[in-house]
């Protein structure tokens, strides 16, 4: 009872990477509380499947294993989980931020009237003076997230209502193997007991998944670029700049929205978090909702035509000058060099 | 056969385009300095309910709104650029409401409106990016939901069929009517304003707006109905006040700081060609490319 409680995601027959992360976070917060670490997997097929969590450090995992619960849609699954926490009453219950987390995540915080706070960077336990109601609470969950377009960072709690829900990016939180030989206790759930005829309406008809094109979280080395780069025509120079350094082409989320580089490239907050070798921000004014996601960078290079623009406080080079002369300078003298 | 649509928008603050005075000195957001914009995924929410609207003769296309009183522009836009009417929900008693709140709020005046087919919202709103408010309200008026649209390809005998987008592909999804769908950036763009029906609606008012305005206004609203926006404040839907605003907000916000980044000690490089070279050399030395 009141344990943190991670809902996790399968990805093409094994457990979703941000599921993974998340365990890891919850290991320590459960520490943290003196409470367990539960996982629920629900989908379709999943014989074996706790042999992939528990070594990441889960007290118990909750299987739900039922044709009706893949491919994934929202009524099932809230049911299942909606019922589950009815019964386990958790006090944290933790979702990737992903199309299927940000999709259920709402649908159980709505029906069990409990807070949810999306895209947290960070969580961690802390109590709470209410000083009008005079009322103390210890050990809430602090859920903490840029806001206001990244202008701000929220510190978001619930002090009321439980569970306490978040949901976190894939690569915000990191992943950790607790223990190799760490084992827990399986409970199989009894699906048809939640799942009734009226959940099965929504049909998925067909699914057509890509292997993904970009692979910028793995990439060691990431190009950036932002709006300052000007235009789609202009982000080529970041492609040729990628190809001669090996890297993958990342793009702020006002690149994004400007329409110069697809979503799949989209660094930061509401985008993916990376940790390379080397960051190269091109154009890139660095606000918080960018940041968020490249601020664990080994080294940050930042080319920016306003010597005031905030992502040089956090780069480890400075380059003042415009993008569109300084990085075929750069490319230029990387062959040069290289031969 | 016509569908009867309620799209749900929301006038945002433009987070996007921030300018220097967008932060107050203690930290606070300035809210005067930011432009009041129709929320960008609610205008891909309102083209597809649109197209329905061309697509399915009799079809017609209802705005809600919640905020202040000046969020009756949106649905002023709504109207110039298709919408048919429009509701706007406005009351102090729903101040400081959460996601959750807002969408207790939102489904009491859904149910007030009553008939419906299909509701549309955009996937999320650039002020706060939850994309909690759509499957709230579906989970609040207990129908089915379908988030992440990008295309609504039919709506007919009584089902809806959707194209998703999801992290790395599509999925084709069909949904029983009335459901709740939230459409994504990657939709269509809302076409612009129709010059007939900016010249239509062009004063179109609330009833507050009306009774704002200066003496040498004239009220057409009685002959030309269309004219007058509906508004409705807390007494006009039934609710339980122990879900709205504050108090129906399970999340609190405790702390809100203002971005301060921790200076570490950089080199700071012109772009000549010498520096440019000195650095690569450096980068190669160090093994961080090469």
């Amino acid at each position: 009872m009141n344990n943190i409680f991670v809902i996790c995601e399968m990805d093409e027959g094994k457990v979703a990477d941000v599921s993974l992360e998340l365990l890891t976070k919850g290991r320590s917060l459960a520490n943290t509380l003196k409470c367990q670490l539960e996982a629920v997997v629900l989908g379709h097929k999943l014989t074996g499947i706790e042999k992939e969590i528990f070594p990441y450090g889960a007290d118990v995992v909750h299987i739900g294993d039922d044709a009706c619960l893949a491919p994934y849609t929202t009524l099932p699954h809230a049911a299942v989980i909606n019922g589950l926490f009815k019964v386990e009453k958790p006090q944290i219950g933790l979702l990737g931020a992903t199309t299927m987390g940000r999709d259920l995540g709402p649908r159980v915080s709505s029906a069990l009237y409990s807070g949810l706070t999306a895209d947290c960077t960070s969580l961690e336990i802390g109590d709470h003076e209410d000083k009008k109601a005079k009322k103390i609470y210890k050990d809430l969950l602090y859920q903490i997230r840029p806001a206001f377009g990244g202008n701000i960072v929220a510190t978001i709690i619930n002090p009321d209502c439980r569970p306490q829900m978040a949901t976190v990016r894939e690569g915000v939180m990191k992943k950790e193997i607790f223990s190799a030989n760490h084992k827990g206790q399986l409970k199989k759930i009894d699906v048809s007991q939640f799942v009734k005829p009226e959940h099965l309406v929504v049909k998925v008809l067909e699914r057509h998944m890509e292997k993904s094109r970009v692979n910028i979280k793995n990439s060691s080395i990431i190009v950036s670029g932002g709006y300052g780069m000007g235009s789609k025509e202009n982000f080529q120079v970041l492609y040729e700049l990628a190809e001669v350094l090996g890297a993958e082409v990342g793009a702020s989320r006002a690149a994004v929205d400007a329409g110069y580089a697809d979503h799949d490239r989209q660094v930061g907050q509401t985008g993916i978090t990376v940790r390379p070798k080397l960051y190269i921000a091109c154009g890139i004014s660095g606000q918080i909702q960018h940041t968020a996601g490249m601020e664990e960078s080994a080294m940050v290079i930042a080319i920016n035509n306003d010597p005031m623009a905030p992502i040089n406080k956090i780069a480890d080079y400075v380059i003042t000058g415009d993008v569109m002369e300084t990085i075929p300078k750069l490319i230029k003298f990387y062959k040069k060099n290289s031969k | 056969m016509g569908l009867k649509i309620i799209v749900l928008a929301k006038q945002v603050p433009d987070t996007r385009n921030v300018g220097k005075d967008a932060m107050k000195a203690d930290g606070t957001v300035n809210r005067a300095a930011l432009a009041a914009i129709f929320n960008p995924e609610d205008l891909n929410a309102l083209e597809q309910a649109l197209r329905l609207k061309e697509k399915y003769k009799g079809t017609t296309v209802t705005l809600l709104t919640m905020g202040p009183g000046r969020a009756a522009d949106i649905i002023r836009e709504g109207l110039f650029r298709g919408a048919d009417d429009g509701y706007l929900l406005s009351d102090r008693a729903f101040a400081g409401s959460d996601t959750l709140a807002t969408s207790y709020a939102l489904s009491c005046a859904i149910k007030k409106i009553k008939d419906f087919d299909l509701i549309i919202a955009g996937r999320q709103a650039i002020d706060g990016d939850t994309a909690q408010v759509g499957p709230q309200v579906a989970e609040k008026l207990n129908l089915p939901q379908v988030t992440y649209v990008e295309d609504v390809i039919k709506a007919e005998k009584g089902k809806i069929t959707l194209k998703r987008r999801l992290e790395r592909g599509v999925e084709t999804v069909e949904a029983p009517l009335p459901s709740v769908i939230t459409v994504n950036s990657s939709a269509p763009s809302c076409r612009p304003r129709a010059a007939k029906l900016l010249m239509k609606f062009k004063h179109a008012r609330t009833m507050s707006e009306r009774q704002s305005q200066a003496e040498d206004y004239i009220d057409m609203s009685a002959d030309r109905p269309y004219l007058n926006i509906q508004e409705w404040s807390v007494n006009d839907v039934e609710t339980d006040a122990q879900w709205l605003g504050l108090t129906g907000s399970p999340t609190k916000v405790k702390t809100i700081e203002n971005v301060v980044f921790q200076a570490k000690e950089s080199k700071v490089l012109t772009a000549s060609d010498k520096e440019i070279d000195e650095l690569i050399k450096e980068l190669m030395l160090n093994h961080t490319i090469g």
